[in-house]
């Protein structure tokens, strides 16, 4: 189960594809007015289709203090495309605008709920959850450009709750260990 | 012309895919070719099928997108590329018709 709409999200600590640690919360001297957790993987085409949009959503909001992390929670085991060293090696790769973080455990994709490659949540500064779902509507068009994210993102840094605080996220059901 | 859809529960794409395949045999006046659909369950099934991923759409046997040899067989959403060079879900529409287009071609031409 999902967490609701203005809770509290969990907090975590987990490895990234750059080597270093990250946080949730642990952003430095400044709190950021929003912070976005994307579940996403490295073999799913859903999750390859928006990852252009996440990348330009995580670059056009940076200026404004938003900060974006990626996390990975497939079971590798089964799936050796989202395995740790095939994330680093991606982002070795890749343009990555957001660190790149491995949940080999899962207990973060459980604690959030995530289901699915891409599931965006949105916290606001002070950790509650105010969007989840999609990107936007379509992964088959790009033109879309991550605009149900960009809305909620929109809403949070100007004070108001988004128009639109659940979609339905769609996507790959994430590798759950068995 | 056997066309056949092997689908996993696991992926959205089924829909989309199934609806693909039948504009194109629309379009190639096709129509009375039937879509037979596969429902791969679980790892065992996979391995007696092969299974790349979902959707796997074969044409007379033939996986539409040649599969590498190194392709991991499993329960998984498949990748595509587009001719724009996009990823998706599902095939090219244009990947799509070629192939149905060649093999009713070929079904004619053995007849």
């Amino acid at each position: 189960m999902s967490i609701p709409i203005g809770a509290e999200a969990p907090d975590f600590q987990l490895p990234g594809a750059d080597g270093a640690t990250w946080s949730a919360f642990d952003p430095g001297p400044a709190t950021p007015p929003a912070t976005v957790v994307v579940f996403t993987c490295n073999h799913c085409p859903y999750a390859l289709a928006w990852q252009d949009r996440l990348a330009d959503a995580a670059r056009d909001y940076a200026d404004r203090g938003v900060r974006f992390l990626a996390i990975n929670a497939n079971d590798a085991d089964r799936y050796p495309r989202d395995s740790f060293d095939a994330m680093k090696a991606r982002v070795a790769g890749e343009d990555w605008p957001m660190p790149y973080l491995h949940d080999s455990t899962q207990e973060v994709a459980h604690a959030y709920g995530a289901k699915v490659t891409p599931d965006v949540f949105v916290l606001d500064s002070e950790r509650r959850l105010r969007y989840r779902g999609a990107p936007d509507s379509d992964y088959d068009d790009p033109g879309q450009n991550a605009q149900w994210l960009r809305e909620a993102l929109d809403a949070v840094l100007g004070g108001s709750e988004p128009s639109r605080a659940e979609t339905k996220p769609v996507g790959c059901s994430i590798k759950w260990k068995q | 012309m056997n066309v056949e859809l092997l689908w996993w529960e696991g992926c959205p794409s089924t829909e989309r895919a199934l609806t693909a395949v039948r504009e194109a045999l629309t379009d190639l006046g096709l129509d009375g070719v039937e879509v037979r659909m596969q429902e791969i369950k679980d790892d065992g099934d996979a391995e007696e099928t092969r299974f790349v991923g979902s959707p796997t759409i074969l044409i007379d046997g033939v996986d539409l997108v040649p599969v590498a040899a190194n392709e991991q067989i499993g329960l998984s959403c498949r990748v595509y590329r587009r001719r724009d060079g996009r990823v998706s879900p599902i095939p090219d529409p244009d990947d799509l018709r070629e192939a149905l287009r060649i093999a009713a071609e070929r079904a004619e031409v053995k007849r």
